[in-house]
């Protein structure tokens, strides 16, 4: 699992791949916290409240590649015939992308310290809102990998990631306007109502649950996408 | 070591392995042949456990494939006919990333690592980009990462396919090399490679096991009759004669012109009769020296050809 992980993380930082998205994530956040600095206006929260949405465009670009192109090279069979098992090896790939976007995640951290340094305090806000980021990027690296299973073209996995985190961004909206049942669990569903929930500095069980076990799924769910395609493959 | 029964593999409607028997035992080198589509890979991608099977099952050193994969996997070292390399990874880093993934034990690894790399031939390329290397040595880092963890089985799919003839030489030492202390299939459509490496044959067509013996008794089954390449010094047209007029022969005839008066025959004899002795006293007596008498008997591929077109021929009869 670890060797699946270390190896993919190495990839990732050998490649210009890792540190075009930090940069782009970064200046992403600079171009929110610029003004806001201006205009005398300390509050981090919100933008990283704001920056969430891009995680829908910058994920699939990390994690597109990790399972279809083991696929494409063939590579596939050594992991495959290795001793380490099969949710091992998926697990593996999981924490490497997670890794990267941890240390995305890491370098953001310059921005609220310029804020601290200047103003005093940490609230519990700041930590909620990171807390319920770094979960929000857990579930978005999870559908990542899972998509990634589906295909061994990189952009088609890319594109069907971007669709589903998209659709899962949008829930609440999609849940006004159906309404009844589905509208419910379209509401059930919406991940920014629940990040939402963690930038007001309020850490409920249900929305911590909500988002492992949303990851959890995600992996299970390529675990089995593999599984099925061993069996029915030519 | 490795027992293979009723193994069936279907891909939909398509039968890729039809009902297959066959055993490798301990320190043999079996020789797994067949044309293309005839369901080598398949049965090999299931013995590793990339593939499951439709039914049958598979056991190697006592562990089945299906109840005991990770011991299975553990025992087994497999290239596939297409190497899976990490073409970013440099050679070192690649079978560093193997062992892990193997769970090669942190002390033994550096030793192993080192051992590999230099029986492979590989001890200039650690450096290298895999994605720089030509494809010789793609398959040489190929073949080190089946190694790795040492093995009891090695599975090897069409390994000398590519390679420049130097280094199909080579490989194939190295593969004879490691036979001493393992188990070794190697699939092939190459057929010296056959004779060359392997003890016992498994011909594979269609999916079905044609036929299944060592290379020997394979090509003296096929020959029923024995040619005799001869190479005599004299006269073409009296020589034919001599040798025409024995009765144990069916024909002579001259196949080319060496020197002035050196001529190549070839002759065969009626059915299972050994003609030499009587054949270079009559030469002798008649001041036509032999300069050559080979017999020849039927090569691998006369027998390929014989037992897929067998087959063939027998499935039609069945429709």
């Amino acid at each position: 699992m670890f060797a699946v992980a270390r190896k993919e993380i190495a990839g990732y930082f050998k490649s210009p791949i890792a540190y075009v998205l930090i940069g782009v994530f970064t200046l992403i956040i600079s171009l929110y916290f610029h003004p806001a600095l201006k205009a005398g206006y300390g509050d981090f929260v919100n933008i990283l409240d704001s920056v969430g949405f891009f995680l829908i465009f910058i994920i699939p670009i990390l994690t597109m590649r990790i399972l279809a192109e083991d696929k494409k090279s063939g590579t596939e069979v050594l992991l495959l015939t290795s001793p380490t098992s099969l949710p091992r090896i998926v697990i593996g790939k999981f924490l490497a992308t997670f890794t990267v976007f941890l240390s995305i995640v890491g370098i953001s951290f310059i921005y609220p310290l310029v804020i601290v340094v200047f103003e005093g305090a940490i609230t519990t806000q700041l930590v909620g809102a990171y807390l319920g980021f770094i979960l929000l990027g857990a579930v978005f690296c999870a559908i990542g990998v899972f998509t990634s299973s589906l295909t061994e073209n990189q952009i088609i996995a890319a594109i069907i990631s971007l669709i589903m985190m998209f659709s899962l961004w949008m829930a609440d909206q999609f849940a006004a306007k159906l309404g009844g049942p589905f509208g419910l669990v379209m509401e059930w569903i919406s991940v920014l109502t629940r990040y939402k929930v963690f930038t007001q500095g309020l850490l409920t069980l249900d929305n911590i649950v909500f988002f492992l076990s949303s990851t959890a799924l995600m992996l299970y769910l390529t675990i089995r996408v593999i599984e099925r395609r061993r069996w029915i493959q030519g | 070591m490795i027992e293979i029964k009723n193994l069936v593999k279907h891909y939909g409607q398509v039968v890729a392995v039809d009902n297959i028997n066959f055993k490798v035992n301990e320190g043999e080198i079996l020789g797994f042949l067949g044309p293309n589509g005839a369901g080598k890979t398949t049965t090999m991608n299931i013995i590793t456990g990339y593939l499951p099977s439709t039914s049958g099952t598979v056991e190697v050193d006592g562990y089945d494939i299906t109840t005991h994969p990770e011991e299975v996997k553990k025992r087994i070292g497999y290239l596939p006919e297409q190497p899976p390399l990490y073409r970013d990874m440099t050679v070192m880093e690649y079978l560093n990333f193997v062992s892990d993934l193997k769970k090669v034990p942190k002390n033994k690894k550096k030793n192993e690592l080192s051992d590999i790399i230099e029986l492979v031939g590989l001890p200039d390329h650690r450096k290298r980009l895999i994605d720089n290397l030509s494809k010789g040595y793609r398959q040489r880092v190929g073949l080190a990462q089946a190694l790795i963890g040492n093995p009891k089985v090695l599975i090897l799919d069409e390994p000398t396919v590519g390679l420049d003839p130097k280094q199909i030489v080579e490989i194939r030492r190295v593969i004879k090399g490691l036979a001493t202390s393992r188990t070794i299939i190697l699939s092939t459509h190459i057929l010296p490679e056959v004779s060359m490496i392997c003890e016992r044959v498994v011909i594979i067509n269609k999916g079905r096991i044609a036929a299944e013996d060592t290379p020997d008794r394979l090509s003296s089954s096929v020959s029923t009759m024995s040619k005799l390449n001869l190479t005599i010094k004299g006269d073409k047209d009296t020589v034919m004669k001599t040798i025409g007029d024995m009765p144990n022969v069916k024909y002579i005839s001259m196949t080319s012109r060496s020197e002035d008066d050196i001529f190549k025959y070839v002759l065969e004899t009626k059915k299972d009769k050994d003609i030499r002795e009587e054949l270079f006293y009559k030469l002798a007596e008649n001041k036509m020296p032999v300069l050559e008498l080979r017999p020849s008997s039927a090569t691998l591929e006369d027998i390929f050809i014989n037992v897929v077109s067998d087959t063939g021929i027998k499935e039609r009869e069945d429709l």
